[in-house]
């Protein structure tokens, strides 16, 4: 009976041309099922019995990228309750406290995913160097990493101002106060006056959009944390996976 | 059916499977299918972390606090924990060193660590005895970057002050009255100097301590450079001139980072190298 059903709903033209393999219940459609599905094409079909030792990996890469799914998702919850004005933003986020449903829950999965992801790109950094799988041929894809993992930062760091709070304010204001002092591109940096550098062309300028942490800093933090770091980070990790594939796991994998 | 199938992936991997055979290091009797055998383990290690995220969320929400205002600064202000690291540097280093030439560097260091690594053991496998030095080295810089975190989030109070744990956090730590010097003054005391000027650069008036100091600083990088160089040819030799240079120069800064922390701590220097536009 139930194998009828399910012989039924599998020959439909219409399942067919989602799933191009059977239920991966043998070898072949185990095998099918990686090459036919995008998301699980990242990985090969067989690997070595080592790379089921989680005590060489620790998961850590793939949890990073979890984390970063993770915080997408909560992220876009968090974008229809919100609005980048320094007098709104207080209380979108109060609100989400108060008045949307799990709207807390939502909001502070946020923040431990993103305190997560943070640590997790450290100890997969630490991880890769001390199993050695930056060495030939994976160097550029250890680059790849090391930008990613300042991308990480950055994208936390502008997702803190936005709650706008003492905390964001101050946190963002000490921040860049060290960007003028940039060598050279910073008003208060070795060198920079020399060049012209002012409160109000040098790079701290460029970053907030203003002599101080106000609306357009706010604005500018929204946009790149929402919209243009995730995009550059993607762009980075579709080549830093692409990468392992074409360059094989370095250890028992 | 899997035989008609041929997708891009399934042609580099047959490469790299004969390839790798070939090598002796992966044959078909040692590999398992990804589905369901990784599949699964990445299925178990997403839901667990999932739970200690809810559960963490739950149980530690996020802080809100007042809404921010620029007329009321917080004492301390602190930056997010991840850069407390870094905070915690600008004790002891000016902004542009601390926030932005420190950082710069420890990203570049990273960035040319498998260029800079000639070493071919230890790829794929845990090991110390076969790469000393890098995994001393990384350790090194590692411990550091943690360290000052846990102080950053743990141990600076009021005014950026030292609190223990068991201290009482909302008194103020009575400030007892560090005087702070720069070494050249320190020498150009020790030594009875003259405070006159020797050479003059426009602005820049350097007092005879003053080159000291100058000769000091670059003796630090020029005697670290020359002494592996001396002592330790094979390591020289094994890098070649341009990558030992690259190593010698992050592995010298890294070091002096902790250095100078001392030189603060035990003998009050404020400044190692003082000119008009830049201190270290």
């Amino acid at each position: 009976m139930l194998d009828k059903i399910r012989a039924l709903i599998t020959g439909t033209q219409v399942f067919r041309s989602i799933f191009r393999h059977g239920y991966p219940d043998n070898d072949a459609n185990r095998a099918l099922v990686m090459f036919s599905n995008v998301l699980l094409h990242l990985h090969p079909v067989r690997v070595r019995r080592g790379a089921l030792k989680i005590r060489f990996t620790w998961c850590l890469g793939g949890l990073t990228f979890f984390f970063f799914i993770l915080l997408a998702i909560t992220g876009v919850f968090l974008m229809f309750y919100y609005v980048p004005d320094t007098r709104r933003a207080y209380n979108d986020i109060k609100d989400l406290g108060t008045v949307v449903y799990f709207g807390d829950l939502f909001r502070n999965m946020h923040r431990w995913s993103a305190h997560a992801m943070v640590l997790s790109v450290w100890l997969h950094m630490t991880r890769v160097f001390f199993t050695g799988s930056y060495k030939p041929p994976r160097e550029f894809n250890w680059v790849v990493g090391v930008i990613l993992l300042v991308l990480t930062l950055i994208l936390s760091w502008t997702g803190y101002l936005l709650p706008w709070d003492q905390l964001a304010f101050w946190a963002v204001t000490v921040g860049s106060k060290m960007a003028e002092a940039t060598p050279f591109l910073g008003s208060a940096g070795p060198f920079g006056p020399e060049l012209g550098m002012g409160p109000e062309n040098d790079n701290r300028f460029l970053l907030l959009g203003g002599t101080m942490v106000g609306q357009s800093a706010l604005l500018r933090f929204y946009v790149l944390h929402c919209l243009g770091l995730p995009l550059i980070a993607a762009i980075f990790m579709a080549v830093h996976f692409w990468r392992i594939r074409k360059d094989g796991f370095s250890g028992p994998l | 059916m899997a035989d008609t199938v041929e997708t891009h992936g399934n042609k580099a991997d047959l490469a790299g499977l004969i390839k790798k055979s070939a090598e002796g290091t992966r044959s078909p009797e040692d590999t398992v299918l990804v589905w369901p055998h990784l599949v699964y383990i990445e299925l178990i290690s997403i839901l667990f972390a999932t739970a200690v995220l809810l559960f963490l969320s739950i149980v530690s929400p996020a802080p809100l606090e007042e809404l921010a205002g620029a007329d009321t600064t917080p004492n301390p202000t602190k930056a997010p924990w991840y850069f407390l690291g870094l905070q915690e540097l600008l004790v002891f280093f000016d902004p542009w060193l601390a926030g932005m030439v420190l950082p710069s560097m420890i990203i570049v260091g990273l960035i040319i660590i498998p260029y800079v690594d000639p070493n071919p053991n230890g790829k794929g496998y845990y090991t110390f005895s076969e790469r000393k030095f890098s995994m001393l080295g990384f350790s090194f810089g590692l411990a550091l970057w943690y360290i000052l975190i846990v102080i950053g989030v743990w141990f600076r109070g009021l005014d950026w002050s030292w609190y223990w744990p068991w201290s009482d956090w909302h008194v103020h730590m009575s400030v007892t009255a560090v005087k702070l010097v720069d070494m050249e003054i320190l020498i150009q005391d020790l030594l009875g100097m003259s405070p006159d000027p020797v050479v003059t650069f426009g602005r820049y008036a350097m007092t005879s301590a003053n080159i000291v100091t100058w000769v000091l600083f670059l003796g630090y990088f020029a005697v670290g450079f020359t002494i592996p160089f001396l002592f330790l040819r094979s390591f020289f030799n094994k890098l070649g001139l341009i990558r030992y240079n690259l190593v010698m120069f992050f592995f010298l800064s890294m070091c002096g980072v902790p250095l100078k922390m001392f030189l603060r701590l035990a003998l009050n220097i404020k400044y190692v190298l003082v000119t008009p536009w830049f201190k270290i």
